[in-house]
This record gives C-alpha cells, sequence and structure tokens, in this order.
C-alpha cells in the first residue's frame, strides 16, 4: 500500500470508521442539522444537547464512507463536554487540517483528531471528512436548511 | 489482442491519453460512461477547423465562413447518417443530452402539457431525464409519473398500459441506464405508447457509445445524446427529432439565427433545425462530433458491439471472483457497465484505492439517486466499458479490488 493510502486509512480511522462512537440518537436533543454530500450521495445527521453554552452529549446517524464516519464519530468524542466557542475553534482547526495538512495546523490542540491529516493528500476526499463538521457547525446556528458540501 | 474482431491494440493506439501514468501507474480507464476519451481524429479535426476554417457560419459572403458552415452542416449530415433520421433538419445541435431534453420539456412540453397532465418515466433514469420534467410538471400543474425497476434492472412492463393513460402526454425513457447497465426494449415501449398516441423520447447518452442506433426502426419520436460520451468533444450533442414534431415546436431560446427576419413588432422564426440554435453554436465541437462518427464507423459499429457484449461478459465474471462483492443490475440485456459494491466497504473508499493503483472507476450515485434508493443503497462502484478497454484492464480492476480488501481487512 502506499504510504499516502497508509496514512488516510490509520488504524484509527478504519476503526471509527467501522464501529463509530456516538452513532445514536440524542436523548434530549436541543441542536440537530442534516448534512448530505451531493457528490456521492451520503447523508448524516447530527444531534446535540447544549446547556449553558455546553455541549453536554452529540451524536449522529446516518451512511457514509469510512473516512466520513470516522470524522463523525471522532468528532462526537472531541467536542463533547467543550463549549461551543471551542467546538467552533477545533472546526476550524479540522478543516485547516484537511485542506493544508498536519504541517500547517497545531496538532497538539487536535489531539487524537490528527488522525485525519491524511485526507489534505486526497483533495477528492476533503468533503467527505468535513461533512459532519459542517453540519455540527449548523446544527450549532441553529440553520433551517439541510447541509451540504457543495 | 481481440475479443471480437475489433482491433483493440490498434484502437488504443489512436487515443493519446491512455498512454501515461497515474500515481505511478499505467492509467486503467473505466470511466467511459462519464466521460468517453478522444481519438487522435476528433483532436486534429478540431484543431484543422480551428487552424484552417474558422469564421462563423451561415451570414458571412466569405470563403471561410462558407468553409465553416460546410464543416457544421457536414456533421450534421453525419449525425443524420449516424441515427438513421430521415433528413438532417431532424438533427438539432445542442450542449449535451441534458440540453436536448430540456429543449423538449421546455418547447414541447410546455405546448402540450397542462394542468391535471400526466408525464411518464421510468425508475432507470438519471438525473438529466427526471429533472426537466419535474421543472415541467411544477410549471403546469401536470403529474409525473415513473414505469418501476424490478430487482434484476429491468423495467416492470406489465402495468405499462395502465400508466399510459388518457392524461400521459409524453414518455421519457433511457435506452441503456448509465447506473445499471440495462438495455430498455425501447422499440417495444415506443409501439405500446405510440398505440395510446403518446410520444416517446428516448435518452441515448449511453447506448450510441456501445452499438448501432436506427432512429427509424425504433420509430421513437426524439433520441438524444452528448458529443462527449461519443468520444467527441464536450459541449456538443444532439437532439433527433421527427421533422413534424420540430415544425410544430415553439422555439427554444430567442437570438441570432433562430430567426427569418426581426423588426421592432415581430419576429419570423427560422426554419428547423435553425429555429432551436439561438447564437453562434459549437461549430468545431460539432466538427469534432461529425470525426467521433467517422472513427466509429470506419471501426465498424457492429464490431464495437459485439467488443462490448465480450468484454462485458468477461467482467462479469472476474467480479465474481472477488469475495464480497455484488453486481447490482441483472438485467435481460445489459451493456457497458458493472456496478458493484461490496460488503461493508462504501463505494467512495473502493474508489479511492483503487486510484492509487491508476483505476479509475465511478462511485457515487450516478446522478441516479431515485434508482439508487430502489436497491436500497446511497451508492455503487461502477467499471464502465469502451471500445479501447481490454480484458488486462479488468485484471487490473480486480488487483485493485483485491486491495482494497486488504486495506479494510
Amino acid at each position: 500500500m502506499s504510504s499516502e493510502l497508509k496514512d488516510l486509512y490509520q488504524e484509527v480511522v478504519l476503526d471509527h470508521g467501522k464501529r463509530p462512537r456516538n452513532f445514536r440518537a440524542v436523548e434530549g436533543a436541543n441542536h440537530r442539522a442534516e448534512g448530505f454530500n451531493p457528490l456521492c450521495g451520503d447523508q448524516l445527521s447530527v444531534a446535540l444537547k447544549v446547556e449553558d453554552g455546553v455541549i453536554r452529549d452529540i451524536g449522529f446517524q446516518g451512511q457514509g464512507c469510512a473516512i466520513s464516519r470516522a470524522s463523525a464519530s471522532l468528532m462526537t468524542g472531541a467536542v463533547k463536554d467543550k463549549t461551543c466557542e471551542e467546538a467552533e475553534m477545533l472546526f476550524a482547526r479540522v478543516h485547516q487540517l484537511v485542506t493544508e495538512g498536519p504541517a500547517e495546523v497545531d496538532t497538539e490542540a487536535l489531539g487524537k483528531l490528527t488522525v485525519l491529516s491524511g485526507v489534505s493528500e486526497f483533495p477528492a476526499r476533503v468533503k467527505c471528512a468535513s461533512l459532519a463538521w459542517h453540519t455540527l457547525r449548523a446544527a450549532l446556528h441553529e440553520e433551517p436548511e439541510p447541509v451540504s458540501t457543495e | 489482442m481481440s475479443t471480437s474482431g475489433l482491433d483493440v491494440a490498434r484502437v488504443r493506439a489512436d487515443f493519446p491519453i491512455l498512454h501515461q501514468e497515474v500515481r505511478g501507474r499505467p492509467l486503467v480507464y473505466l470511466d467511459s460512461a462519464a466521460s468517453g476519451q478522444k481519438p487522435q481524429a476528433v483532436l486534429d479535426a478540431i484543431t484543422h477547423f480551428y487552424a484552417h476554417d474558422n469564421a462563423n457560419v451561415h451570414r458571412g459572403v466569405h470563403l471561410l465562413s462558407e468553409r465553416a458552415t460546410e464543416a457544421f452542416e457536414g456533421a450534421r449530415e453525419k449525425v443524420r447518417r449516424f441515427l438513421n433520421a430521415r433528413e438532417a433538419k431532424e438533427i438539432v445541435f445542442v450542449r449535451g443530452t441534458t440540453e436536448a431534453i430540456n429543449l423538449v420539456a421546455q418547447t414541447f412540453g410546455r405546448k402540450h402539457v397542462g394542468p391535471g397532465d400526466e408525464v411518464l418515466i421510468t425508475e432507470l433514469e438519471h438525473h438529466a431525464n427526471i429533472v426537466p420534467w419535474q421543472m415541467l410538471c411544477e410549471q403546469q400543474g401536470a403529474r409525473l409519473k415513473y414505469v418501476p425497476v424490478d430487482a434484476h434492472g429491468d423495467l416492470v412492463l406489465d402495468g405499462l398500459e395502465a400508466l399510459l393513460t388518457p392524461r400521459t402526454r409524453i414518455l421519457a425513457v433511457t435506452h441503456v441506464s448509465n447506473a445499471l447497465g440495462t438495455v430498455v426494449p425501447v422499440k417495444e415501449l415506443v409501439r405500446r405508447a405510440h398505440a395510446k398516441g403518446v410520444p416517446v423520447l428516448v435518452d441515448g447518452a449511453q447506448a450510441v457509445t456501445h452499438f448501432p442506433v436506427d432512429v427509424q426502426a425504433l420509430d421513437c419520436d426524439f433520441y438524444a445524446f452528448s458529443g462527449h460520451k461519443l468520444f467527441g468533444p464536450m459541449g456538443i450533442g444532439v437532439l433527433y427529432g421527427k421533422k413534424e414534431l420540430l415544425e410544430a415546436m415553439p422555439p427554444y431560446q430567442g437570438g441570432g439565427d433562430m430567426i427569418l427576419s426581426v423588426t421592432m413588432e415581430k419576429t419570423v422564426y427560422n426554419r428547423i433545425p435553425h429555429r432551436f440554435e439561438a447564437g453562434t453554436p459549437d461549430v468545431a465541437g460539432a466538427v469534432g462530433l461529425g470525426a467521433a462518427i467517422d472513427y466509429l464507423e470506419a471501426l465498424g459499429r457492429e464490431a464495437i458491439a459485439a467488443h462490448d457484449q465480450a468484454l462485458l461478459a468477461y467482467a462479469e465474471g472476474a467480479l465474481g471472483s472477488v469475495p464480497g462483492v455484488r453486481r447490482l443490475g441483472h438485467g435481460q440485456e445489459r451493456s457497458g457497465v458493472v456496478s458493484f459494491v461490496m460488503q461493508d466497504i462504501h463505494p467512495h473508499d473502493i474508489g479511492t484505492i483503487l486510484d492509487r493503483e491508476g483505476v479509475a472507476i465511478r462511485t457515487g450515485h450516478h446522478c441516479a439517486q431515485p434508482l439508487m434508493k430502489c436497491f436500497g443503497v446511497a451508492a455503487t462502484a461502477r467499471a464502465s466499458l469502451a471500445l479501447y478497454n481490454t480484458r488486462e484492464d479488468v485484471d487490473a480492476l480486480v488487483r485493485g479490488l483485491h486491495k482494497v480488501r486488504e486495506v479494510f481487512a
């Protein structure tokens, strides 16, 4: 396997893609959004329970490729118990990571999410990795229209 | 190598783009259903037009304009012969299949489809043969109905007569499904629709590349295809329409070339096909398409069809040997594509890994989301075949799929 492919499909990514965490409905959710990737027909929904500006619970459902599921799964772990502002900052960092590569971002602040760095070598897959995050942001902002990666 | 009387090695030599490495591997191009590659003859024809004959058509009195007009109308005649239309005036140049269908929806459709009327399409259609009809039905207060597809990927034609009601104004159907490869028995559909007085539009984008098409034998009322899928340039396409129908249709877009005279008050529209070709057309595109047609006819369309069938059978067999691969589309007659899914592995991931092996396939819903829904999948992986593909290409695909299994083991 090429080294780029190894970077893209790291063990952690494959694991989260196969067994996504927080792949469930959220009881008492007060923020929700749906995201679509018209390129591949993927669809996912993100639900949040936000209290006092803090994300107390988060889950996602839907269908997607290994990258989009892993990204969504890792995202739910990363933003839980963070404030909405912290989640937004993380969104910006992840977006930069998957578009520009690991050299450009503070990877320490990203923790486990750095496993998504391999995506930067695959421009066609950036949308897969960022769909969940765009949907999270829409949920936080309570945008009424579904999100699209187009 | 030859599977069918077609000298594929010679054909491959005619396509410069195939002779390159991608990702450090020899290119294996299995995405011709999305866009076909261009033989040198097409590239040369376009260059020659711009280098020697370029001028606007139908209006200059000078030699270059004469040559350009001749080249453009010559291409129209080639298309006429290619489809076996009765007259060249039945051939309208458009940007592609999508524009051809929009043209019919917005001219014929607006004229004949009113509130409470029905437009009949099928569950096999891709978005280009769905959305224009949805738009028309919304504009006119009409109803869009679908001929269903069965689990094999064949249309269910038992209930066709019931679907063709006294309110049905047009039936629009694909000739070959871009997502499953199903060949639709268009001739029979036309016969049954005509028996109820319903005209038929055929989307031939995936058909003309694989086997001969005779619009008179089919007796269809409209036939649409794209130049770029037929190994010609992008941005040129064809709408065939029966003369009586085209003549009775209002214009599509207004502008130059589609008029006989314009006064401050009134415009007299030009005759067909020019009435539907407003503005400066893609003359080089038409010339390139003409060259593509010459190329295919020189190879022999029957030989191309035989090659398609032999390679398709080989590909279907070869894919069956990969554990976990499930092929979609077991229609009675198939052409051109193999569509498949792999247990628990998303088509997008398959596509990325194959790409690193130099193998280009399409993954996604193939602009046929309603069809994907019928099969309970969001997407498939699709390898599409063309005259320049070989068994070795299929073998490379299979090797790639074993790599996919390794990554996701």
